[in-house]
């Protein structure tokens, strides 16, 4: 078993410390109460427990930016929402980013579970990687790599709060090193 | 245009008549979600309202944002207007609010089959796919066409108290959209946000 791998079942198993309690705690304490998603395997007990709390209405949507304009319009109405995705999700978010939320200062919260890199085993994985950071950047958009367990709450709370106050997206990257990553296993 | 399908000999409308039949109807500070282009461009020039939101981009997600507003606020009627090119967009996001099933949201399709707005090219699915049988195979049974003006409002009636999702098909003529909305996001924004009661003007 990979070295990462046996990280991320030791980070599972410490319950509320682990990478995903400290985002489901951080979501609670902003009320972000709305989470749908486009799973992935890092992110599949965040899922499993946003969907075992009453507190959060968490579902599946077929595309990221489908999920994007719901929580847009969720906020908009006075419901704070968040979206999970993976890199390659992100890599069709450009024209939403572009035309809905950063224009009509909408302070998105995005959760990217980061594949491509540290251990990538799919080729194309490790090159759409390399496109999320340019189109953040080219949209001046907040963005944070979250690779310390001891630094999560820290950024992922002051980056949400921030978000609201200055009605602007925030991308929160979720690192190999801080969940594991997913592993050649077969 | 959708003439060689089983659409119950619908009568070709007017987006902006429609739409401005729909706004006329609503009496409760309904919100409505308008989809880009002409979409929007006839829900502007229909009356502004500041329950109103016009979209800028973003083709395919008049639903998804209209959805988003329904889940916060379930105890208003929220409607969204969008076009049948812009819909074939994102086909998913029908079952994502099929198995949500916000009995808030009432979503209208003008369906002309053709993407008007760039030189009234037809879509791929123009005089092949049936748009209601594709909502009704996502999961949205209250999905009907309108058959003519007076049904289209009766249809809205009945989605005003519907326990479930609905959806309207309306088969519109090539007309360019009546107006232009002033293309001001941070404002519409606001102005939609005051108008849901979420804020007060400064």
């Amino acid at each position: 078993m990979a070295i990462a791998e046996q990280h991320s079942q030791a980070t599972e198993a410490s319950g509320d410390r682990s990478w995903h309690g400290i985002v489901l705690q951080t979501l609670k304490r902003n009320e972000i109460s709305l989470v749908p998603y486009v799973p992935d395997r890092v992110l599949t007990p965040l899922i499993k427990n946003l969907h075992a709390d009453p507190f959060f209405t968490t579902f599946a949507t077929a595309r990221e930016e489908e999920a994007v304009g719901i929580v847009s319009g969720a906020w908009m109405g006075g419901r704070r929402g968040a979206v999970l995705m993976q890199t390659s999700g992100f890599a069709t978010l450009a024209n939403v980013l572009a035309s809905l939320a950063v224009p009509y200062q909408i302070p998105l919260i995005m959760f990217v579970s980061e594949r491509g890199t540290l251990g990538e085993f799919n080729y194309g994985q490790s090159l759409v990687c390399r496109t999320m950071r340019p189109v953040l950047d080219s949209l001046a958009l907040e963005h944070h790599t979250i690779t310390r367990l001891d630094e999560l709450e820290f950024i992922a709370d002051r980056s949400i709060k921030q978000a609201v106050t200055t009605q602007a997206p925030v991308a929160l990257i979720l690192n190999p090193l801080l969940t594991g990553g997913k592993v050649f296993d077969k | 245009m959708t003439k060689n399908m089983n659409t119950r000999n619908t009568k070709v409308m007017n987006r902006f008549d429609v739409t401005s039949r729909l706004i006329a109807r609503l009496k409760h500070e309904e919100a409505v979600i308008g989809g880009i282009g002409n979409t929007n461009f006839d829900l502007w020039a229909a009356g502004h309202r500041p329950q109103n939101f016009y979209m800028l981009g973003s083709m395919g997600l008049a639903f998804p944002i209209a959805l988003g507003v329904a889940l916060a606020q379930p105890d208003r009627r929220v409607f969204a207007l969008e076009g049948d090119g812009s819909l074939l967009m994102q086909l998913g996001a029908l079952s994502t609010i099929a198995a949500l099933k916000p009995k808030n949201l009432i979503m209208i399709v003008m369906d002309n089959g053709i993407y008007q707005i760039t030189g009234a090219q037809p879509t791929p699915a123009a005089g092949i796919a049936d748009i209601v049988a594709i909502a009704a195979g996502s999961g949205l049974a209250n999905s009907a066409w309108a058959a003519d003006e007076e049904d289209f409002e009766r249809l809205v009636e009945q989605g005003m108290s519907a326990s479930a999702p609905s959806l309207i098909a309306v088969r519109i003529d090539d007309k360019p959209g009546v107006g232009t909305t002033r293309r001001d996001p941070v404002q519409i924004r606001e102005r939609f946000m005051h108008g849901l009661g979420v804020r007060e003007p400064l």
